[in-house]
């Protein structure tokens, strides 16, 4: 097309040189594909439970149809802070320090939207999550990225932290258990961190998203520590336990102030959050504890077949301890990691995720998530054994 | 439940190796593990579960409702034990509830399913009555749903 150049040079300049997501990019050669067994997945394979679609057909039925306070129907508001205060520890008035946000993605804009002005830094850690960087840019931050480490099992440390941190520094992002590396941070770990951002005067924010999975200790969250609730916006939400990513339903927990300016953004540019997602997160936290349990023990067993397999085949990878992903090193192979990917799907019809596209650091690794059948799983690491074999 | 129970209600078939890399435990301690509960007569036997639906095979299956009087020393279970022994009868158990005993039982037809309970169930003493209903399709047997899920819906990689 003619204008396509000038209608380029017409984007809001952030958005034009922010890159799509490496995952979207890897997405894209995958789907041309056939008989891939895919450990590229970053949600559940497991249903969501059937307690809460049927409660969601019986909400429809009844016309929860309608828009909801902007905050959030309050009954699920008042479920969320009990199951906050029994699950992680932070406190909160369910009249306003909660706000329903559609996904955990929705609740960190909204916080760092309302936070930054154009030049404050965030201090984020990576590997992680895809958007993390991008949402940053988009709300005028400056990202500040923390290189975390394997031989440290991915886990935050004060020095690393006190190495990018400057005056200028006003955010400190957190998220753990961690999408790509599985890595958790015990309460000794997290009281380093609370520490600093107490002294530093720095707001937390927590993705708790993958709270729940846990294989080899309890969750921590770093709102339970003393004095962090004040200074800390915690996000959670249904995707990952309950297995309910496309109802797209998140919420944050913070200081009414904080919430108060993220529910002005939410409320002019999202009114609410779906009614009938609003109804099924009620429904979900009826019983979460059944709901979950098994689900955790199935990831347990898969994640400890992918680590021996894993050991078996020499490739080195750090133990996971939460979330579903392995992140194994691939660099003793003289590839990339996306050529890696590239070789173990074009020859083996194996997809996993370079790491790069978790951040630069995340060069020579793979992220593979276990949230597929153990039967995939099996025969994923014959194929991968396979191509290392060749290699 | 142990999870190694759980493994093997999922998956009889698990070799001991894929198991013991599920448990984080040696594999010989799986194989030893698993001899103890057959031994112990935790684990009765392995069986395969069938959608039976599917096979072309002549074959009716009742649920029998059975009020019975229990019996002076043995209670319940010397009735139950004797009817259990009938190899018509695949499964029974003790209810509450309006009455007792509750029996599968397996025949080629329905003539043969009625002639099990008039000639050999009825008779029995202790056998108060019976009331019987066949079944007419499955749609989940051993928490295995009988009809096939829809495939998975989740794009091929996601963040």
């Amino acid at each position: 097309m003619n204008g396509s150049a000038s209608l380029r040079n017409r984007l809001n300049t952030t958005v034009r040189d922010i890159p799509r997501s490496g995952i979207r990019d890897f997405f894209d050669i995958v789907s041309t594909m056939k008989d891939v067994i895919s450990l590229g997945i970053g949600e559940p394979d497991f249903d969501t439970p059937w307690h809460v679609r049927e409660s969601t057909v019986f909400a429809l039925e009844r016309g929860a149809t309608h828009y909801t306070s902007n905050f959030g129907y309050l009954d699920l508001r008042r479920a969320l802070a009990k199951y906050v205060r029994k699950a992680f520890g932070g406190e909160y008035n369910p009249e306003n320090e909660v706000l329903i946000t559609v996904g955990v993605s929705e609740a960190l804009d909204l916080a760092l939207r309302a936070l930054l002005n154009p030049g404050d830094e965030v201090l984020y850690h990576e590997p992680c999550y895809v958007s993390y960087r991008a949402t940053i840019l988009f709300a005028h931050g400056v990202p500040l990225a923390v290189e975390t480490r394997a031989e440290n099992g991915f886990r935050l440390t004060r020095p690393m932290l006190e190495a990018k941190v400057t005056p200028r520094t006003k955010v400190l992002m957190l998220n753990f258990p961690n999408n790509p590396t599985g890595a958790v941070m015990s309460r000794a770990d997290l009281e380093d961190i609370a520490a600093f951002a107490r002294e530093r005067d720095l707001i937390v924010i927590t993705d708790e998203i993958y709270g729940e999975l846990t294989y080899d200790a309890p969750h921590t969250s770093i709102v339970s520590l003393p004095g962090l609730c004040d200074r800390t916006i915690f996000l959670h939400g249904f995707s990952k336990a309950w297995a309910m990513t496309g109802f797209r339903l998140g919420y944050a927990c913070g200081p009414a102030e904080l919430i108060e300016a993220m529910m002005k953004i939410h409320q002019y540019t999202m009114l609410c959050a779906s009614s009938l997602s609003q109804k099924a997160a009620l429904e979900a936290l009826a019983r979460p504890e059944t709901d979950i349990a098994e689900m955790v023990n199935e990831y347990r067993r898969r994640r400890n077949y992918i680590a021996a397999a894993f050991a078996d085949m020499g490739l080195e990878s750090h133990r996971p301890l939460g979330a579903f992903y392995a992140f194994p090193s691939v660099a003793k192979f003289g590839l990339s990691s996306r050529d890696f990917a590239l070789k173990l799907l074009h020859e083996e019809r194996v997809a996993v995720v370079p790491g790069t596209a978790f951040g630069a650091c995340g060069e020579g690794f793979v992220r593979c998530a276990y949230a597929t059948s153990l039967e995939n799983i099996k025969e994923a690491m014959v194929r991968m054994r396979r191509l290392i074999g060749k290699l | 439940m142990d999870e190694l129970l759980k493994i093997l209600q999922t998956n009889a078939l698990e070799s001991r190796e894929n198991i013991a890399r599920m448990l984080g435990v040696p594999a010989a301690e799986v194989g030893a593990r698993i001899a103890d509960y057959e031994k112990r007569g935790v684990i009765r036997g392995y069986q395969a579960i069938l959608n039976e639906d599917e096979l072309d095979q002549d074959k009716v299956t009742a649920v029998i409702e059975v009020k019975v009087t229990p019996q002076r020393e043995g209670g319940f279970d010397t009735i139950a034990h004797r009817v259990s022994r009938f190899p018509e009868v695949r499964s029974a158990y003790l209810m509450s509830g309006t009455y007792d005993l509750l029996l599968f039982v397996e025949g080629r037809t329905l003539r043969e399913v009625a002639a099990f309970v008039s000639e050999r169930l009825s008779p029995l003493e202790g056998v108060l009555s019976t009331s019987t209903h066949f079944m007419l399709k499955t749609y989940k047997r051993f928490g295995v749903l009988m009809h096939q899920e829809s495939s998975d819906e989740r794009l091929s990689v996601s963040p």
